[in-house]
């Protein structure tokens, strides 16, 4: 029996266990909105299409699945574009979908024409413009297994309207073969044997882990390294919740905003295992200072991140749990030290802290979102100063639970993150945290929250700025505070006219209260926290600068 | 220094767009970009001079590979390798002078491919050194127009970039 390109998107859409898709209908999709109409997918109308992108990316960094965001040619192609470079620069598996003119209308400036696989061509792991219906269900076998494996990434599928239409034989392909593509997942023996030499002979081993060991779900294999070689551990903001920072050897965050002591750490360690981390500038500051006694030890799927950045002693170029299973099990227990004693004394020192006043502080919202979930639900956030308290005051022990824009740092991800997030993970409280100029970037979401009931909490840290631009400003420019402050709306009243909860806080004995209405309504809740205008995120490295010099905390 | 990369492609629309994107963007400098298909319809080659130290080649090496429709990398700089270009010169060429227009294409072993009624047009092959050498020695008699491909190179002997040896590593 034959089908048309649009069945046979569907179907393949099923073969891989695809079950929401978030998207926007319009003129060249027509016939897919026409084929999923009645089909087991639930399909998510967002209100803007970075929205549906977002929420694909939420999703897929919730559930490890892969994302599927859809919308048509032109404008709806273009919206997409944010929210597929957020997913690029995070390694999130995403499958977007997107309309196009008809083949011979292609190359003609038609109506709603935009060649979005040469807009997205660098930032997106690979793209495909399908022009023969028979090539259709191979394409997208091909991009649902690019986007997942070795290191993930957004593909992109552009489908001409006709080629929706035509119809041919379905036959899902079961395997792919792409003669340029071939992940390395295996570590090289020999240099896993030259890691375990490595840290036999470490005094002082620090473990930094990034974003890959959440993507490898390789969480239990970095707990028994720590543990096998009683490495004090940080992690990138990206690499968040990989160990539990309620561990004794947790030292939490590192970077521009990290802790003193994993950034002294770090400092001061002789031996480096990066773990899934690729060396980015808000990790390492100044680079000739950076890990400037280690030897480095650098495991990553992706070869080209070795030597990126910083030259690596034992490059191991595979897939992070596979290697750190192989590297644990030559391991020997190594013995606490000297070294252990003196990390856990700066943890003891040099705590995050904050200055009570009597104004309500985002930090104390963040712990108290802690005490109240018990670090159980999944933190997604915008970007700014809220995501780095959000980083930095809630303890999180799980994988996944902390999702957030960090190679971009997009603006307006968080609450279709959220959205997406929760429909990955029903069960598990999420929240949102904000800011009052990240949130006005994409709070036309909220109808889509109020539409399908998806009970996501919006927790606005609202001090009437753009404050981590304004805390540069206060920092770097002599406070000049140049279009930093920023009018909002009644967020309140904004809540109530999407048919949300809307709650304002001005008090520290009413933030707890407030959460736990806010957890209790089972309905999307936006509450207006009102803070210290200009409280500032520290520690704080200026940019360049060596990390173990820090300014504030 | 400069190295030499030959690079074995699938044959799909945009892939030219790919690998010049790549180096545009990571801000690696193309000296040369040559591409044609190889005996498989399927697979074409691009032999692309890229100037660069030690690191900056591991990562344009490394970045080029990551594309998917990049099948095959050899640096075949420091191989012993053949390199050829190929150039095409329209050189004015008035009745007084052409023997001695003549006499240049001779030494060089170029060819004469088509005579106007004050041009020649002068078809010359060989590595580098040669193609600039004949241009050289062409200029004084007034260059009008000139096309040169950029440099196409393969390993001498039993050293490969083919399809073939492809095959066998599957």
């Amino acid at each position: 029996m034959k089908l048309s390109g649009a069945e046979i998107i569907i179907k393949s859409l099923q073969a891989e266990g695809v079950e929401a898709i978030f998207g926007y209908p319009g003129g060249q999709v027509l016939p897919i909105y026409d084929a999923l109409y009645g089909s087991s997918l639930t399909h998510y109308l967002v209100r803007h299409e970075q929205g549906a992108a977002h929420a694909a990316d939420g999703y897929a960094r919730a559930t490890g699945k892969p994302g599927v965001c859809l919308a048509t040619s032109g404008p709806g192609a273009t919206n997409l574009v944010t929210g597929i470079a957020t997913a690029y620069m995070d390694s999130v598996p995403l499958v977007a979908l997107t309309g196009q003119v008809p083949c011979d209308m292609l190359g003609k400036d038609s109506f709603q024409e935009a060649d979005i696989t040469g807009i997205t061509l660098p930032i997106t792991k690979h793209n495909f413009l399908v022009k023969d219906v028979n090539d259709l269900a191979r394409t997208i076998k091909e991009a649902f297994h690019i986007a997942t494996t070795g290191r993930p990434g957004p593909v992109l599928i552009d489908i001409p309207k006709d080629i929706c239409v035509k119809q041919t034989t379905f036959k899902y392909p079961d395997k792919v073969n792409l003669k340029g593509y071939k992940p390395t997942m295996k570590g090289n023996k020999g240099q896993i044997s030259n890691a375990v030499k490595l840290i036999g002979a470490a005094k002082r081993p620090v473990i930094y882990a990034g974003g890959g060991v959440v993507v490898s779900n390789a969480s239990e294999e970095l707990f028994r390294l720590a543990e096998l070689t009683v490495s004090p551990v940080t992690t990138t903001l990206m690499g968040i919740g990989a160990f539990p920072e309620t561990h004794p050897l947790s030292v939490g965050m590192l970077g521009m905003h990290g802790t003193k002591s994993a950034n002294f750490a770090v400092s001061e360690c002789d031996l480096l295992i990066a773990v899934g981390a690729r060396f980015d500038d808000r990790v390492t500051g100044k680079l000739d200072e950076f890990a400037s006694e280690a030897r480095i030890i650098h495991i990553d799927v992706d070869p080209a991140e070795i030597g990126k950045n910083v030259r690596v002693d034992v490059p191991i170029v595979g897939d992070v749990k596979m290697v750190l299973t192989e590297l644990n099990g030559k391991l020997e227990q190594q013995q606490s030290s000297e070294w252990q004693e003196r990390v856990a004394r700066w943890k003891d020192k040099y705590p995050l802290c904050y200055k009570e006043n009597g104004v309500l502080k985002p930090q104390c919202i963040i712990e108290e979102i802690y005490n109240i979930t018990k670090g159980e639900a999944t933190i997604v956030t915008e970007v700014g100063q809220n995501q780095m308290w959000a980083a930095q005051y809630y303890k999180y022990t799980k994988p996944r639970t902390f999702i957030s824009s960090g190679g971009l740092g997009t603006m307006g991800y968080g609450l279709p993150a959220a959205i997406g997030a929760k429909v990955g993970r029903p069960d598990s409280v999420v929240i949102d945290i904000a800011g009052d100029g990240s949130i006005q970037m994409n709070i036309q979401e909220m109808a889509t929250a109020v539409h399908y009931n998806i009970p996501v909490i919006i927790a606005i840290l609202n001090n009437s700025y753009l404050g981590m631009v304004r805390q540069w400003q206060e920092i770097f420019y002599e406070r000049r505070y140049s279009y930093t402050d920023i009018t909002g709306p009644d967020f309140v009243k904004l809540a109530e006219a999407y048919g949300a909860l809307g709650m304002r806080v001005t008090e520290h004995k009413d933030v707890r209260p407030a959460l736990q209405k806010a957890i209790e309504a089972n309905r999307p809740v936006i509450i207006d926290f009102v803070i210290e205008r200009e409280e500032n995120v520290f520690p704080m490295v200026p940019p360049g600068g060596a990390i173990h010099k820090m300014l504030g905390g | 220094m400069r190295h030499i990369l030959a690079v074995l492609v699938e044959n799909n629309p945009g892939v030219l767009t790919r690998v010049a994107g790549l180096f545009s963007r990571r801000g690696y400098n193309i000296d040369s970009l040559t591409v044609g298909r190889t005996e498989s319809a399927r697979i074409s080659r691009m032999t692309i001079v890229v100037s660069g130290d030690d690191q900056v080649l591991e990562q344009v090496t490394k970045q080029l590979h990551k594309l998917v429709d990049v099948i095959k990398i050899n640096d075949i700089t420091s191989d012993q390798y053949v390199d050829r270009e190929l150039v095409l010169i329209k050189v004015g060429a008035d009745p007084a002078v052409r023997a001695e227009i003549m006499q240049i294409v001779d030494i060089f072993r170029a060819r004469i491919v088509d005579i106007g009624r004050k041009t020649l047009m002068i078809e010359c092959t060989g590595d580098e050194g040669k193609i600039n050498a004949v241009i050289q020695s062409l200029m004084p008699f007034g260059i009008k127009e000139l096309v040169r491909t950029g440099k196409v190179a393969m390993q001498r002997g039993h050293k490969f970039t083919s399809i073939n040896e492809i095959r066998e590593d599957d």
